[in-house]
């Protein structure tokens, strides 16, 4: 190990630790990772501490690898911290980069999650009504638990990000391309998403399959039909994201037979990932009744958890209006 | 990050005034609203008008924008359906239309915040009757509280 060799850190916030599994799934190429560079914080394969990261010089970590949403004041308090010691901040996978799975956390508040999960879950039993406390005084011991957010926020909304990694989780091939980007000399725009500014649908394998004019008249869910395998999955009437998410993940779930869901994220002309596939697929309707009209968009049972299963926090309007969720988490 | 917002209209401190930024189609709805000016109608000073050249023109993020920027209701105007300068533009709009009514409800957004509406360019008379019983029925829901979660409020165009 030299000194020289520019240092990387891997941190995990509100995730599932799929993104964490990349990395791991870099396989071989893990080697040539660790030869480039020093991993100086992983806290899931290695032990290090957050002293540790603390004791660390300012901008002293060349690239920092966030994955995970920011959902409690332990994750915030993490995300300032590897802010202020790295020189380039990643956002890394979808909860990062817009909010992912965990920001469907957005359609309540901590009240009402904390009632479901402490009170009503039908394998709970809590009959003194007891919640998590930021603070916890016994015996002169005091005990505190990070503060839970109203509100689902994407890394960008909390801290400035130098560069996005979309995908959940990202390929491997993604984050290879990643790393070669950022240890390279020639640093991409701030901001740039590290994957191809294109459609899914460009670099689907059924692309030729997908007809010029499409009419829908019954959206199905993939356990409604035996999904033929060459076809365009949109012109068999599965809710396909393709149309409105990134590409470069090189169409894994296509492959599987499955419609894409939409972890890519929009292109960079797009700013509301579930608007456009509204937009998109709305426009294919084939009726010009109201009445009609409603039937087939009905056969869509969740049009905002299909739209925005890796966005919300990203989008627009970033969570449901309700009372109790006013100030900014 | 977004700073193209609307502000709160100066009007008497704690009077609410509701901000609705209308998207109208250059062909019907944009001409009956001139109509309305030149007859000299008079109606709610609360709307932005937009115009496009077709209300098939309105991207739904338009209107979640618009939404986010602090607008308390958006209303589409367009051809009747039959009418499209270009054939199908509003038939497009009305099928988005019916979805994005139906997300906009389940992200906690009063449905007579949001409205389409078919105005010939001879209904200059309808734009007025509209635009009134939007303004009225979104100042009886009270401004749109976003919860602080988007960063708001700059100058612009006040009633």
């Amino acid at each position: 190990m030299t000194p020289t060799k520019p240092k990387v850190a891997f941190y995990w916030c509100s995730s599932c630790g799929g993104c964490e599994e990349t990395v791991v799934d870099l396989a071989e190429a893990i080697l040539d990772v660790v030869a480039a560079v020093e991993i100086v914080f992983w806290p899931v394969a290695l032990d290090f501490k957050r002293a540790d990261v603390e004791a660390m010089p300012d901008r002293s970590i060349t690239a920092t690898f966030l994955n995970g949403a920011i959902r409690t004041s332990e994750q915030e308090e993490m995300a300032r911290l590897l802010r202020r010691k790295s020189e380039l901040l990643v956002a890394f996978g979808s909860c990062s980069h817009l909010g992912g799975i965990p920001g469907l956390a957005n359609l309540f508040n901590r009240e009402l999650i904390f009632r479901a999960v402490y009170l009503e879950s039908p394998s709970t039993e809590n009959r003194d009504r007891i919640f998590p406390q930021p603070r916890y005084g016994d015996d002169g011991r005091t005990l505190s638990l990070p503060e839970f957010h109203n509100t689902v926020r994407a890394l960008n909304q909390v801290v400035e990000v130098d560069y996005y990694v979309p995908g959940c989780p990202p390929t491997p091939r993604i984050l290879r391309t990643a790393l070669q980007t950022l240890l390279g000399s020639d640093l991409p725009a701030k901001g740039t998403v590290l994957a191809p500014d294109r459609a899914l649908c460009d670099e689907c394998p059924r692309k030729d399959t997908k007809p010029e004019t499409l009419s829908i008249t019954e959206c199905k869910r993939p356990q409604d039909l035996m999904i033929e395998k060459q076809t365009c999955l949109l012109a068999q009437g599965l809710v396909c994201m393709g149309p409105a998410t990134r590409a470069g993940c090189e169409a894994p779930c296509i492959h599987g037979n499955m419609p894409c869901t939409g972890c890519g994220g929009p292109t960079s002309r797009v700013q509301d990932q579930g608007a456009k596939i509204l937009s998109c697929l709305t426009s294919l309707v084939g009726s010009k009744d109201d009445a009609e009209i409603d039937r087939i968009l009905n056969t869509i049972p969740d049009p905002l958890g299909t739209f925005y299963r890796y966005g919300l926090p990203g989008s627009f309007l970033r969570r449901k209006i309700m009372s109790g969720t006013e100030g900014p988490h | 990050m977004r700073n193209r917002q609307l502000s709160h209209p100066p009007v008497s401190p704690g009077v609410f005034e509701p901000r609705i930024v209308a998207f109208f189609c250059n062909w019907c709805t944009y001409l009956a609203a001139d109509l309305a000016g030149t007859s000299r109608m008079k109606y709610a000073p609360n709307v932005r008008v937009i115009r496009l050249m077709c209300s098939g023109r309105v991207d739904p993020q338009f209107v979640l924008d618009a939404f986010a920027q602090g607008a308390d209701g958006v209303l589409i105007g367009g051809c009747h359906p039959g009418d499209c300068h270009y054939q199908e533009g509003n038939y497009k709009t009305l099928r988005r239309y019916h979805l994005l009514k139906r997300v906009l409800r389940e992200m906690g957004i009063e449905e007579e915040r949001f409205r389409l509406e078919w105005i010939s360019a001879a209904e200059g008379d309808r734009v007025r009757t509209v635009i009134n019983d939007m303004v009225e029925k979104v100042r009886a829901l009270g401004p749109l509280q976003l919860n602080g979660m988007t960063e708001h409020v700059p100058e612009e165009v006040v009633v």
